[in-house]
Order: structure tokens, then sequence, then C-alpha cells
């Protein structure tokens, strides 16, 4: 299945590692994945199983990786949701919770998913240095990450005070342009996103029901001497044959959808989510800003020297943030396209293929059956 | 029931009075726009009618085809028991349509033109086979099409008028082509009639298609939108199906009321097949005698192929109801995906529109474009599922009731028959009696009720004999046309299958150089 993803949707651009996830046996617990790397440099393979809270502290590591001005606006790839495999396949909790990621048997979009999370930090300038990737990709043990507690994540997405600075008004057009093209996109890919998910799941709907009409058909075949008794077995059973390959024109039909703009538009509801984020952190970081100059100004001589330090200091965080976030907003923008064209391609080529072979069976399954009435 | 034979155009008088005498109530009502007996349609020489208008000496209403039936049947029988006889009880079928109307009392003001016609007979058998060899074989050329739904009138008086379209190039109509409106209850109408005339001497009559109360006021409402204008159109293609079926039988399509229904332009209304009516509910009444019959009734089976048969048609009846619920599971997933990809592809629309990137955005347009045609494709095809599957199975699980009511009427005939010998045995006692009582004149009337029922016993066997051999001449017509319109339908949907794949392939190539042209 990962061979055939590659062909539709090649790989998101990895710089230094081709990589690819399976799912291996979950153990009740958790599930495990098979994350296989190749450095391309040097052309060594590894192979580590990992479970989903090693990606999870792989996350926090890079949060708080030390030392890079301008964290806060680097727009962080998303992990897809925890999934929990207490849950059978295509439950509808499931579902609410993952989206199209818990659709089919043992969940291949979700190990897609995975996949792409890491070519898309393996592909960042800054990300893929941090030396914890090296430890995650390559060495078969457990990541010794301190447990994060639930706090440290919130930081990220605060609640409350949130909506407050989430309408800051920006001092750049640029970024307040950002901003309100992020918020309407977001609303629009999670509609679309909720949309096509609905639709590919009646289409594999479909495909059962194709499925229960295929079997009903050869359920009244039994033994009759009669000559028109028996024609009329022929003909189920053929029809059945038919039905059979309805079926599978539907199951290749939603396969396709979901391998090519299904994962696009899954990941980039998320994605769009984490541009939000890195956004939301800068204007609190505008907030701190202008917070500061305000205390610098209200500040007594004594302390106007240490409010002027403060000052300084969030200037400069302010100013790196912004820089990084330009370039990263670009850069996100020019891959959001490009995956979406890969996507658009993919769809477009696999669900030709799929109406030609389609095509091809049911034209065959129509001249043989004009042969078998003597037609 | 005087149902009366039309005979080709000789004169237009003549021809006007006898078209449209209808249960003998207004036996000479000329009709002002009667058919415009087109001089051009071959009189062949089979048919009789040319002898019926030299023996009646203008306009009578002569007692046609139920008789001639029977006389072909019974070929030496003198026809004593009249139509009105108490024997003959109303039939009644276990479809949900309106059944038939029970012998109303105009029928037995109707005076029965007895074996005058015996003549005829001979002719017609000629005829009638003829006709049924042109109607089974290559030359079966009939084609019936309802169309165009027309709302006449308003409230809840309104009612939908369909045009019934006949193109043939059979001798039996005299035209090739015409066209005449009629109404829903002129079809249940029809098949009242021919349920009548037909189903107790073990024809089997295709069903009329079922009277819905909800759909129909829905339309009379006046409520235009898409489930009415769906009810419609399952209705008409349901009436299609019903005509063509109808004349594809080789009896019924000799049948006088099934060519006035065809050709003539006026048609009395059929209002005993309002369920209100007192027909219906007279109807109701016999339904339920009829049900404690069918219990106590318990036959002899004597012929082995009539107990494989019923079994038979039992298990095909199970069969169908399964296939039938799995295609309307079918039918409305696929609805469901219809709806659903038309959601999809406006949300991807407007997601297009909010796009700055160009390109993206006017991919993402065609994308939205691309996938409301695929919604197309499956609306369509979820008629094609529909039209062609669903109906077909609900088609035939009707037909079969059909049949079972035929065998049925079986079962009846050979109890009918026991019960007169039963009475005869009776008679022969009491006449017994009454030769040691010494009652002369009891003695006479004795000895005539024993004849009379000796010939009842002699006719039942008969009846008998032949309800059996119809039936299995019908049983096999009936298998043939089913693998046919089975075979049809797959060859259908077939082709349906293949032409939606071509149209996809069509578009999402189409849509190929609109994803390239991105970034």
């Amino acid at each position: 299945m990962m061979e055939e993803a590659d062909e539709v949707f090649p790989p998101l651009k990895c710089s230094d590692y081709k990589i690819a996830v399976s799912d291996s046996v979950s153990d009740g617990d958790s599930f495990v994945y098979v994350v296989k790397s190749q450095e391309l440099s040097s052309n060594t393979e590894y192979q580590v199983e990992r479970t989903f809270e090693d990606f999870e502290g792989l996350q926090h590591c890079l949060f708080n990786q030390e030392g890079v001005p301008g964290l806060q606006g680097i727009i962080f790839p998303p992990l897809p949701a925890k999934p929990c495999p207490s849950l059978s396949n295509s439950d509808s909790k499931s579902i609410k919770v993952l989206g199209l990621l818990a659709v089919g048997e043992n969940w291949p979009t979700y190990c897609q998913a995975l996949e792409n999370y890491l070519c898309l930090i393996t592909g960042h300038s800054i990300l893929s240095k941090n030396p914890v990737l090296q430890r995650f990709l390559t060495q078969n043990e457990p990541l010794a990450i301190q447990r994060v507690k639930k706090g440290i994540f919130n930081w990220l997405s605060q609640a409350v005070e949130g909506l407050r600075k989430e309408n800051h008004k920006d001092i750049d057009d640029i970024f307040q342009n950002e901003r309100d093209n992020n918020l309407t996109l977001t609303g629009l890919t999670k509609a679309v996103t909720e949309k096509f998910t609905e639709m590919v799941l009646t289409e594999q709907r479909l495909a059962v029901a194709c499925g229960h009409f295929s079997t009903s058909l050869q359920l009244g075949i039994s033994q009759q001497e009669d000559q028109t008794a028996q024609e009329f077995s022929k003909m189920c059973l053929k029809l059945s044959e038919v039905i059979d390959a309805v079926q599978k024109n539907y199951e290749s039909v939603a396969e396709n959808n979901i391998n090519t703009i299904g994962l696009y538009l899954e990941l980039y509801s998320r994605y769009l989510e984490a541009e939000k984020e890195m956004l939301f952190r800068r204007t609190c970081k505008l907030v701190e800003v202008e917070n500061a100059n305000k205390n610098l100004e209200k500040a007594k001589a004594i302390k106007k020297a240490t409010m002027e330090e403060m000052k300084k200091a969030t200037d400069k965080e302010f100013k790196e943030i912004s820089g990084m976030a330009k370039i990263e907003i670009q850069n996100f923008h020019r891959e959001r396209v490009r995956a979406f064209q890969q996507s658009l391609m993919g769809l477009c080529v696999s669900q030709l293929n799929t109406a030609r072979e389609s095509c091809a069976v049911f034209t065959q399954q129509l001249s043989h059956f004009r042969e078998l009435c003597g037609e | 029931m005087a149902a009366e034979r039309e005979p080709p155009p000789l004169g237009d008088a003549e021809h006007t009075d006898f078209r449209e005498v209808e249960d003998g109530e207004d036996l000479f009502v000329s009709t002002a726009s009667t058919l415009e007996s087109s001089p051009s349609s071959p009189e062949p020489a089979s048919l009789p009618a040319e002898d019926l208008s030299t023996n009646s000496n203008g306009p009578k209403p002569t007692q046609i085809l139920l008789d001639d039936d029977r006389e072909d049947l019974f070929a030496e029988a003198t026809e004593e028991v009249s139509l009105d006889s108490p024997e003959r009880e109303p039939i009644l079928s276990d479809e949900q349509s309106p059944a038939i109307t029970p012998v109303t009392p105009t029928a037995l003001v109707t005076p029965r033109v007895e074996p005058k016609t015996i003549s005829v007979p001979a002719m017609f058998e000629r005829s009638k086979e003829e006709i049924e060899e042109e109607a089974n074989g290559d030359s079966f050329d009939v084609e019936i099409s309802v169309s165009d739904p027309e709302k006449v009138g308003d409230g809840m008086n309104a009612y939908m008028a369909y045009k019934v379209t006949t193109k043939t190039s059979l001798s039996v109509f005299s035209r090739n082509e015409f066209v005449v409106k009629r109404r829903f209850s002129d079809f249940l109408g029809l098949h009242s009639k021919l349920a009548t005339k037909y189903i107790h001497i073990g024809y089997i009559v295709p069903p009329a298609p079922e009277k819905s109360i909800v759909g129909m006021t829905k339309v009379k409402v006046g409520k235009e939108d898409s489930s009415s204008a769906e009810f419609v159109e399952k209705r008409r293609s349901a009436l299609e199906r019903y005509l063509m079926r109808t004349v594809k039988h080789p009896t019924l399509l000799q049948d006088p009321d099934v060519l006035q229904f065809l050709e003539s332009s006026e048609l009395p209304r059929a209002v005993s097949t309002q369920a209100l009516s007192g027909a219906g509910i007279l109807r109701m009444v016999n339904k339920a005698a009829d049900a404690v019959n069918k219990m106590t009734i318990k036959m002899n089976e004597s012929d082995a192929w009539f107990e494989e048969k019923q079994q038979q048609f039992e298990n095909l009846d199970q069969q169908l109801r399964k296939l039938h619920a799995s295609v309307e599971a079918l039918v409305c997933h696929r609805k469901e995906l219809s709806v659903n990809t038309a959601a999809f592809a406006k949300s991807a629309a407007m997601l297009g529109n909010s796009e700055d990137h160009t390109a993206l955005s006017r991919a993402l347009s065609q994308l939205a474009e691309v996938e409301e045609k695929i919604d197309q494709l499956h609306q369509e095809q979820a008629y094609a599922d529909f039209y062609l599957f669903s109906e077909l199975l609900s088609d035939y699980v009707r037909l079969i009731t059909s049949v079972k009511g035929v065998f049925d009427q079986r079962m009846k005939t050979w109890s009918k028959w026991q019960d007169a010998q039963v009475m005869l045995q009776k008679k022969r006692e009491a006449e017994a009696k009454l030769q040691f009582a010494n009652k002369p004149d009891k003695l006479q009337q004795a000895k005539d009720e024993i004849k009379e029922w000796e010939g009842k016993v002699q006719q039942g066997e008969r009846d008998f004999e032949q309800i059996s051999k119809t039936i299995r001449k019908e049983v096999g017509r009936f298998e043939k046309e089913r693998v046919k319109d089975f075979k049809a339908v797959i060859i259908k949907y077939l082709e349906s299958l293949v032409q939606t794949q071509q149209q996809l392939i069509k578009y999402w190539e189409a849509f190929l150089p609109e994803a390239k042209a991105i970034a």
C-alpha cells in the first residue's frame, strides 16, 4: 500500500531522509509504528519502532528547541490526533476524532499521515537539525523525554485569553492579511474536509451494499431441472459478478479519494491550525511589546532602566519571530500549493485509471452476457 | 359484462354505435369523437368481424369475447351457465391494487346473446391462433408508450392524464399509430375487467400499478417538488410496463376491452375502482370470504407438476423479495452519495473562491464542476438502479401473486367440481328415497335435478381440466417472459454502467490539464 501511495502521491519534499511508516500489530495498549528511514547522503538504512507517545515526545522537543531565535515564528508540522486502539476500525467515534485517518483496515492512512509528518520535519531547514530527530529515526530505544505535563502544551493554544488576543489588531498589514486569510482558509478547509469525508464514507457504504446485493443474487440458486429456471440462475450469477465489479469500482474510487485529496485535506486542516497558532504566538508577543512600551512610559525613573531593558529584549524577540514568520509563511504557502497540486493530479490520474479499468471490465461483461443470451 | 369486439370500420355510423358499449348501460352511445376510422388499415381476412356485422341487424351488442373464449375452450359445450349465475363468484385478487369489479347489476340486465353466434367460434379459433402466432413470433410488433403526464383540474378533484401512444403493425388494430388520453383509474378499470374475465379460467393477468394515496394527494395539492415529480415518473413508467405486459399476452391482446382502452378516445369512468365505493366494500367482504375458503379447501393433488410449480413460485417469491430489499438499499445509498458529492462540490467551489493563488483557485473551481457532474452521474445511475431493477423486481413479486391467484382458482374449480359431485350424489339419494315414497310429481322433479347436476359435474370436470391446461400454458409463457425481461434489464444495466464510466473518463481527462497547470 505504501508503494501505491508513493506512485500516486509522491512523498513531500524530504531533504536528507527518505521515510516510510507502516503499522505493526498493536499489543492491545497502543499501536506500534515501524519507521524506516534512509539517509540519502550515506545510503544507510534504519528501522525503528515507535509509539505515538514517542512522536509526541519528539514534537515536544521540537517545540522547546533551544538556541533558535524566533522559534515561536515557526509553523510546526502538526501531529495527527492520538489513535485509540480500543475503538474498532471505522468506529463512528474514531472517525469523529480522526476523520479520514480512521478509515480502512489497519488505518493505512494514519500511517501515511505520520510519514508525512516526519517528512515535513526532516524537510524543515531548522527543525531537521534537532538532535532528538536523529535519535528518533536511528536509535531503537525509547526517547528519554520527560513526560511533559499537558500544561506545557497549552501555551501553544491559550484558551481564555486567546480569544481576546486573537483579535488584536496588527501593526503590520501583511501579517494582518495573513491572519485574516488564515481564518477564512481554515474554516473553509475544515468544511471541505468534512464534506469530503462524508462523501468517501458513503462511497464505502455503497460498496458494502453492492456486496450484499451480489450475495443475495447467489443465494437463490438452487438445483432446478427446469430449463427456464436454470437460465434464470445463470443470469443471476452473471449479474452477481457484475455487481462485484461495481463494488470493486466504488472501493477503488474511495481509496483514490482518500489517498490523494483526502490526505491533503486532512493534513492541511491541521497545518493551517498550526499556522494560526504561530500567528497567534506572534500576536501575543506583539501584545507583550505594546505592554512593555506602556510600562516604559509609565515607569518611574528608578525602574526606567529595567523597563528599557525589557522593552529592548521584547522588541528583539518580536523582530526575530516576525522575521522567521515571514519566511515560514512564504514556504508554507508554496508548499501548500505544491501539495494541493500533487493531490489534485493524483486524484485525477488515479480516478482516470479506475474509470478506464472499470469501463473495460463492464464492456467485457456486457459482451459476455450478450453471448450468454445468444443475442 | 358485455364487451364488444370492435369490427373494423365499415361504415361510420354503425361503427360509432358499436364502439361505446360499456357494461351494457348505454347501448347506443354515439360519441362524437370516435375513431377516425382510417380507411388505410387493412382488413385481415382472418377477422371474422365482417361476419359479425352481417349477422346483426344494426347496432346490437353481440356477446363477444368471453363467450367465444369459452366456446373456444369447450368446443361442443352448450353453454348454459349465464354470466349472472350465482356460481360465478366475484373474483378477487390478492393484490393491493383494487381488484375486479364484481358482477354489477347492469350486467344482469344485459341480454346475453346466446349461441346465435355459434358459427363464429370456428373463425375466432383460427383468427386467435393466427394472432397468437403473430404475437409470439418475430413479428410481435406493438409498442406502447405512456407519456406527458398532465395535471387536469384543481384541488382534490384533480388527476393526472397520461398520453398513451400505440405503434403497431398488427392486424388486430384498426390503425398503425394512435394516441389517447387516460387517467389512472382507467387503467385500474381495465385491469378490473380483465381480471374478472380471465383469472378464473386460469390466465395470468398482469397486475395494475398500485394506488398511492400519499403520492397522489401530493400531486393533487400541487406540491411542485422533486418527490411528487418522482412519484409521477414512477407511476408513468409503471403504467407503461403494465400495458406492455398486457399486450404481450396473446389472449389479452385481442380482448376488446384492451383494444378499446388503447384506441378509443373516450372511456367511461371506472368509478367502481375507488376504494370507498359500494363495489369497494363488496370487494373487501369478498376478499375475507375468499381467504377463509382458501384455508378450508384441501385439494387432492393428482398432478405433481402443479405441486412442484407452486413450490417453485413460493421460492422465487422469497428470492425476489430479498433481492428487492438489497436493491432498495443500493438505490438509497446512491442517492445519499449524490447528495454528499454535491455538498463536497459546493464547499470546494467556496474554497476555490477564497484562494489567492490563481491557478489553484481555477483548478479548485474545475474540481467542483467535475464533482457536480459526477453527482449527476450518481443520480442517473440511481434512477437506472431503481427503474431497471427495483421496479422490475417489485413487478415480478406482484406478478407472482397473480400466478398464485391462478393456482388458487384451479383449486376453487376443483372444489366446485367436487361439490357438484357431492350434490349429485345427494340428489340421487333423494330420488331413490322418492322412488320408495311413490310421489310421482316430486319424482320427476328429482329426476330433472339429477340431470341438471350430472351436467354440472361434467361441466366441473371439464372446467377443471381446462383450467389445468391453461395454467400449464400460461406458466410456460410466464417463465419465458421472465427470463426475457431479466435478460433485457441486465443488458440495459450493463450498458448504463459502461456509459457512466465513459463519462467519468471524459470528465477526468478534461480536468487533467487544469491540475497540471497549477504551479
